[in-house]
This record gives structure tokens, sequence and C-alpha cells, in this order.
């Protein structure tokens, strides 16, 4: 069973029971790694090219992932959050919603923005350090990279209500990590979902670490998934390197997120190939050998074999999107580096719709 | 006109925008069915429906969270955070997460939220319900705080703050709710943010103060009447934007000042509205400006929070330092 059950733990024990109790689950796998599809009933319905489509993706990610690397260590970029391993999880969590679901990113989850529509060079001014990089397009519904963990939890919660209020059929998705879900703002937010019934979708990518901390040290829980339970609201757990699965889960959560059935809770099992940031040195926390064998089990090479298989992809595709992206890279870098700078009145001016007179006045010290 | 306390000027004023606009919502603690603790939302569940006014869960964070994503989508929530001291366990919704959102978003983004929560002392109430906690969101960028005196006021400066487009800290002493009645319009009205209003006239020393001060600082005015001093009392209303040009204008014809506050000494309002008027009316000074204010302790229990605040004759004893000096 990939679903935490929302059943009475008291019933589920068999015998009256004062003492809660729940069953360990095992995470949704649609593909194995040899990328064979061993969960038919949950194979997402997509066609050729939406399955093209979604690799397309994945590559053209890790290709951005890898030239950001670069970009940063040149001093060309700010803070950036590597995201090569987990690619599954965030290009298939936001393939698998609409244009018109809003996405509440975490500080990582830069994909999700930019395959919702924010432009890639906006997410290189994000992190440059420039405000344009926040300033979301009209008509893009996301939100800006959160900084603080699991603030942005409870902003997916409000923009939920929005939608059941308005009673638009829209969800709104939210990322954390395993640290993440140790915040109060998770339990606040996956409490209140659960108490007004809203469409959200808590979407947990549990990459083994808090910066350093290993997963082992952040929870007593059976598994994130099972925090679903405490809150009245659905949980799932997914292989979060098999991207068929991630987009199963999700679409079937904000199906049922859309009809009024409320949140669900979303574990996806993945892996950060690369260390937390630019200044962290992951050698020092994480084994060769653990590090070795999450490489195996990499979410590119598992979907790309099942699309090889099916004769949808081949090395050569991989090759032209990896020159796509280095292109697109090149061109949106150096839009962010031609974008014109800050000052300090414009930030002045941004506190508030209309600038009082003590920051008019300060403002002049500016100009 | 009605007469009104001023928790019912607080009711009538989300009753009258609960009325004029739908996309203004309701929500907090035990504010829907029963109307909150204090009865400021009294009826307006009954009147407006479960969908605008609304019992949350029990977690302030969470109600902070929940205002600033309703108000990316729309919304115009009035948020309630049951008692002052509980606004620490909101500090990042409120004053990071609400506060920064047309910061963070270059305008595309703005969080309309009117974050309403009782305060002040002299009630004996429990731990943690009385503090004065202005002084922290003054020295925070992109909120603005609002201290009513009166019911007028109070139902004036609330609609303001329903309709402002950025987070405002609506700050309600519960020593005011029901301490009198006064003539409140029927109806809409705003009273404008960022406004002081002078409440007594002098011309030998000006008394600055906020919420229940005003009117103690009022009392302390009659009595230094008695001893043929004219002191001019100014009620601040907002304390961001502080409206420091009414302060200076009144220096200009008084010469001397003191601010009154029932925060802590150190650091809070009064301390910056002494560096502005160091920098703005410093040569129209006879004598330093001078606070009088609660101790640098934490807020007292009950047992002593009389002896703690600032009373009358202690506003005196302050102004007579200034116009001795």
């Amino acid at each position: 069973m990939s679903q935490v059950s929302t059943e009475s733990p008291v019933k589920n024990t068999g015998a009256l029971s004062h003492e809660v109790k729940s069953e360990d689950i095992a995470p949704l796998q649609v593909l194995s790694p040899e990328g064979e599809i061993v969960n038919l009933e949950r194979m997402p319905k997509l066609s050729d090219d939406q399955l093209k489509e979604i690799m397309y993706r994945m590559v053209f990610t890790r290709t951005w992932d890898d030239r950001a690397v670069n970009l940063g260590r040149q001093g060309r970029l700010g803070f950036y959050a590597p995201v090569s391993g987990q690619e599954a999880t965030m290009v298939g969590s936001e393939y698998a919603l609409t244009k018109e679901d809003f996405v509440c990113p975490g500080y990582r989850d830069m994909p999700q923005l930019v395959w919702h529509g924010l432009p890639l060079y906006q997410a290189f001014l994000y992190s440059r350090g420039h405000q344009h990089g926040g300033q979301i397009p009209e008509g893009v519904n996301v939100l800006m990279p959160q900084i603080i963990i699991g603030a942005q939890i409870l902003h997916a919660t409000g923009i939920g209500m929005g939608f059941k209020l308005k009673g638009e059929k829209r969800v709104a998705i939210t990322y954390t990590g395993d640290g993440g879900s140790s915040e109060g703002d998770f339990y606040e937010g996956l409490n209140f979902a659960g108490a007004f019934k809203l469409p959200v979708i808590y979407f947990v990518q549990n990459n083994g670490y808090a910066i350093t901390t290993p997963y082992a040290k952040q929870t007593g829980a059976q598994s994130i998934a099972h925090k679903a339970l405490a809150a009245g609201i659905r949980g799932l757990q997914v292989d979060g390197m098999d991207v068929l699965a991630v987009i199963s889960a999700v679409q079937e959560a904000a199906e049922i997120g859309r009809n009024g059935g409320g949140a669900t809770l979303i574990e996806g099992l993945t892996y950060r190939f690369r260390p937390h940031s630019m200044a962290d040195d992951a050698t020092k926390y994480r084994s060769k050998e653990e590090e070795q064998e999450w490489s195996l089990r990499d979410p590119l090479v598992r979907f790309g074999k099942f699309l090889e298989k099916k004769g949808l992809w081949t090395e050569e595709d991989t090759a032209r999107v990896k020159e796509e992206a280095k292109a697109a890279v090149n061109e949106h870098i150096k839009k962010a580096e031609q974008t014109e700078k800050m000052t300090v009145a414009g930030l002045i001016d941004s506190m508030f719709e209309q600038t009082p007179p003590h920051l008019e006045e300060q403002k002049a010290d500016f100009q | 006109m009605a007469q009104m306390t001023m928790i019912d000027a607080i009711r009538d004023a989300m009753r009258v925008e609960l009325a004029r606009d739908p996309n203004v919502l309701v929500f907090g603690e035990d504010v829907g069915h029963v109307g909150g603790v204090f009865r400021a939302t009294e009826g307006l569940q009954k009147e407006f429906g479960e969908q605008r006014v609304f019992d949350t869960p029990l977690a302030e964070s969470a109600i902070g969270g929940l205002a600033v994503g309703l108000g990316i989508q729309g919304f115009r929530p009035i948020a309630e955070i049951q008692f002052v001291g509980f606004i620490y366990e909101a500090l990042d919704q409120m004053f990071i997460q609400a506060a920064r959102m047309r910061y963070r978003s270059g305008g595309r983004y703005n969080a309309p939220i009117v974050f309403r929560t009782p305060f002040g002392g002299g009630v004996k109430a429990a731990e943690l319900h009385t503090d004065s906690l202005e002084g922290l969101a003054i020295q925070t960028p992109g909120i603005k705080v609002i201290v009513p005196s009166n019911p007028y006021d109070a139902k004036g400066l609330l609609i303001s703050a329903i309709r402002d487009n950025d987070p405002v800290f609506f700050m309600e002493h519960l020593n005011l709710y029901r301490a009198f009645r006064a003539e409140v319009p029927e109806g809409e009205y705003t009273v404008p943010i960022g406004k002081a209003n002078i409440v007594r006239e002098g011309k030998d020393i000006t008394i600055i103060a906020y919420g229940l001060m005003v009117h103690t600082a009022m009392k302390a005015a009659e009595e230094l009447e008695k001893n043929g001093v004219s002191a001019e009392v100014i009620d601040l209303r907002t304390l961001l934007p502080l409206d420091i040009d009414t302060i200076v204008a009144s220096i200009q014809k008084t010469n001397r000042a003191i601010v009154v506050q029932e925060a802590q000494k150190t650091s809070g309002a009064a301390a910056e509205i002494i560096a502005q008027i160091n920098e703005k009316a410093i040569l129209h000074l006879e004598a330093p400006v001078l606070r009088c204010a609660g101790p640098d302790t934490v807020y007292p229990f009950a047992q002593i929070e009389d002896a703690w605040l600032p009373t009358a004759a202690r506003i005196v004893k302050t102004a007579n330092q200034v116009l001795q000096f």
C-alpha cells in the first residue's frame, strides 16, 4: 500500500485499542529501475509526445543545473541550490498540474517555477539578488522561492482556501523537504487543510538530508507520509526517482482536490546528487557508497530506459536537448546580466503602495 | 449618530466593510460563532455567513499564513490574533511574509491584510495578554501600525486599514473596549492613516501619546492646568507612518515635549519620536524631550501592573522635569 489509511487507527488494529497504530507503507512505483512498467494500473495516461516532453524537461533541467553550478563558480550566479537527482519530483509534479494551479515553492524549487511559466532569466536574476527575479509575470501562478522553511506551506493553504471560497476547480501545490516536515508551519498547514478540507497538495521531497542532518535524526515517525494521518488528510509515499509514479500521485491528488475531496500529503523519496548549496561540502556527511547507490537510481536513466524501449528516445535526443539547454542558459544569463540594476530608490518605493513621507525623505539621500 | 463603545465601533467598521466588499473576510480563534473573546465580531457570522466570518483551528502562524495566501487570491483578510502576546507565534507570517510581499515580488503581489489584536494593561489579565508590542512592529519595514484611542477613530481607522493595500497591525487597547461611549456616525467614513490628532490645545508643553495613554495624558493635562501650565496633547493614532509634522508644529509653539507610552522605556515608539524631534525641531526646544514609560522589565503580573504603568501623576512629574529644566 502506498497510501496511508485515513481510517481511524483504532479500527485498523482489528481489536479495539486505546493505542494509535499504523501500518508500514511502501512507495508507489510505476517503473522499475530497469524502466519496466511494474504497476500498469497507476501508469498515467500520457501520449508519446507528452512522454517525450517530460524527458525533454528532465534533461533540460539537469543541463541547466550543471551550467548553473559553473555559473555559480564563475560568480555569475549568487545563492543557488542544486537540483540534480530531484528532476522526477520537480518536473513530474509540475507536469501533473494545469497552468491554473498554483505553485508555492521552497528555495530549491526553481525548476517547477520555470516549467510553470517563470522566464529562465528571472530565475537567474533571483539568484543574483535582483528584485525582478520575483516579479512573477501576470498569468503565471507561482510564488517566489521561499527562504523561511515551511512558510510557503501556509500560503498554499490560504491560496487553496481562496480557490474553495471562489468555487474554482484549482489546486495549490507546495513543496518542502524532509527538514521542512519538522517545522510547526508544516503541521499547522496540514491541520488547517484537514479542518477546512482544502484543495492543496503538500509535496515533501525527502532527499535524506536537511542540509547536513540525516533523515534518521529528523523524525521518529514511520514515514513523513504518515504525518497526514494526524491531520486527517490523505497521505502517500512515492518513489521520487520514478517520474511516472510522481505524475500519477500528483494527478490523482489534484483530481481529488478539485472535486472537493481535500488535501493530500505526498512524500517523494529522492536524493540530491550535489551538495545542499554551492557553499556546502556533502562529503562531510554523506558516504561515497551512499552517493553511488543513489546514482544508480537516477530518474533520467530510469525514464530514459523506458522511453528507449518504446522507441521514443535515443542518446542523440539527449545530446540535442543538452545543446538546446546550454544555448538557452547562455541566452538567459546574458539577459539577466544585461538587466538594469536595482536602485535603493526603487527598493524604497516597493515597500508600500504609496511611499509614506518618512521614506520619501530617506529616498532623497539615494538620488 | 449612534453612541458606541470602541468595541461596538470596531465591530461596526467590519460590518460596513463586509457589506461593501465581498472580498473582505474575518477569521481567527473564536471569532465566528461566538464573536470573539471580547465579542468584537459578535453577530457578523450570522449576518455574513460562515464563508466570510469563521473560526480557525488554534494556530496563530497558520492564521497569519492563511491571510497571506488569501491576500494573493484577491481577498482582504481581517485576521484576529486573540491576544497581543500570541503574535510571537505569528511573527514570521506578519512581519516577514506579509510585510515583505510587495518588495519580494516587485509589486506583483501584495498583502492587503489587517492583523487585529487586543493589547494594553490595567485589566488584570493573564500573562502575555497585555504587553505593548508596537515597538517590534514599527521597526519592521512594510507594515503600518495603528493604535486608536476612541470609538470614532477606531471605526474610521479600521475602515482605512481594511481598504489599504498593504498590511496593517491594528492594536486595540482592551481597557478602552468598553471604557466609554461616544458618537460614531453610521455607515462608512474613514480616518486617514498617518494623521495625528490634537486632542487638547495648549501652549507650554506638548504631551505625545497613543492608545489608552491619550486619556491618562488628558488627566495629567488637567492637573497641570491647576498649576497654570497649559499642555497640548497629541493623539498619534498611527505610529507608522508617524505624523511628525503635527508633532513639530506643536513643539514650535510649546518648545517643550514629553512622550508617554505603556511599553518599556528603551527603543520603543517614544525613542523613535524623540529621535525624529531631534532631527527636525531641536532648535525649537528649551529642554530635553523626556519619556514617561514602563521600566525595562517584562510586563508585570497583575499584582503590580497599576504601579508599573504610567499614571497621570507620573506624567505630571515628567512634564514638570521638562518645564523646570
